[in-house]
């Protein structure tokens, strides 16, 4: 796959990295657009099958973003989140994907260049791990 | 509950390899509860077997489904219709259903995608321990509400042993001896006395010693 532009899926909690986003945007912070944010509740809201089914679509990589520890609008929906992520990247270990390509992250309502520089710096780590087997099976299969 | 744990993935994938379309059947009872063969984990399941042989250049069609209930015969007779064109069905239920599944239909093969492990009760959220072995003849009258034979690693009707220790067992510090547990509960409650008492050897006829049970209520049954 030449000139690989990577396929991330972001899934933002509304009261902290959605508005990180928000809050970049305003301080003209560019971040790439191979990440497809889609905004949530609460990160605690987002479910394995949520992940499980993007990586299936062929994500290349997904995170997912909640608030700082202890900050959580919910109580703990951001601790429920770091231990569904652990479940997740355990279940892609037996699939055959690999974990790292899955992560947890949290940030403020006010981090702008944090919210920048982590879809920067995921981007990039996907990007130098190249497409996901499951994104690759599917272009192969198209292409056959 | 009953309780279940998913197999291995690997192992699951042997099993539908042969196959071109499977029919996945969770359980909306004891499964969904202890977060093995819900709904849920069917999803999960079926995505995970579709990608896992999707990288092995490999593919099938996974068609879902959830019964109320998988060990029932009224509920099993549900997926008439999805069985056409399906080559073998895997089954998220416990053992129970996984049987009915497999006596309902004899020209399908049905393989298990959990592990059945205990009749158990919820300690917090996402833990589940085992707390009945369905011996027959219950005696937790006896033994202030905690059972002896599912909860003792000796199933010793007069405990404890000499592994006991500061309230758990030799096995493992994180398990509780259940003697230990049964003295506690009886002091609470001032039943010391029966504490003192021998109990009998116990008839495992009434349990698995006389091989497999059946209930029949002549009441009910047709």
């Amino acid at each position: 796959m030449d000139n690989f532009e990577p396929v991330i899926v972001a899934f933002c909690c509304h009261y902290c990295a959605y508005t990180a986003a928000d809050m970049a945007g305003s301080q003209r912070l560019s971040y790439p657009p191979n990440v497809k944010v889609i905004r949530v509740p609460c990160s605690g809201k987002v479910d394995a099958m949520h992940v499980v089914k993007a990586f299936e679509k062929g994500a290349d990589g997904v995170y997912v973003a909640g608030c700082l520890e202890g900050d959580c609008h919910f109580k703990n929906g951001n601790t429920k989140a770091a231990r569904m992520v652990a479940y997740v990247r355990r279940y892609m270990d037996e699939i055959g994907i690999e974990p790292d390509r899955l992560e947890m992250v949290t940030m403020s309502a006010g981090m702008g260049y944090r919210f920048a520089q982590v879809a920067t710096e995921i981007t990039e780590k996907i990007r130098r791990m190249g497409p996901s087997p499951i994104h690759a099976a599917i272009e192969t299969g198209k292409a056959a | 509950m009953i309780t279940a744990e998913r197999k291995p993935l690997e192992e699951l994938i042997e099993y539908i390899r042969p196959y071109r379309r499977i029919l996945l059947v969770g359980c909306n009872e004891c499964v969904t509860v202890c977060a093995a063969g819900g709904r849920k984990e069917v999803g999960l399941l079926a995505s995970g077997l579709q990608m896992a042989l999707l990288k092995a250049g490999a593919s099938i069609e996974v068609r879902e489904h959830t019964l109320e209930r998988q060990c029932d015969p009224e509920y099993v007779e549900e997926l008439v219709p999805m069985l056409d064109g399906v080559d073998a069905v895997m089954s998220m239920a416990c053992g129970c259903g996984v049987q009915e599944v497999a006596r309902r239909f004899k020209n399908k093969p049905v393989y298990p995608a959990l592990n059945t492990k205990f009749m158990g009760a919820s300690e917090r959220q996402g833990v589940w321990a085992e707390r009945c072995m369905g011996c027959g003849n219950c005696l937790l009258g006896e033994t202030g509400g905690i059972c002896p034979i599912a909860r003792c690693a000796k199933q010793l009707m007069n405990g404890p042993c000499g592994g006991s220790t500061n309230g758990h067992c030799e096995i493992g510090d994180d398990v509780d001896c259940a003697w230990a547990l049964i003295w506690e509960r009886l002091k609470e409650l001032g039943q010391q006395d029966r504490y003192v008492e021998i109990a009998p050897a116990k008839d495992w006829r009434a349990g698995k010693g006389a091989g497999p049970r059946k209930i029949i209520r002549e009441d009910l049954a047709e």
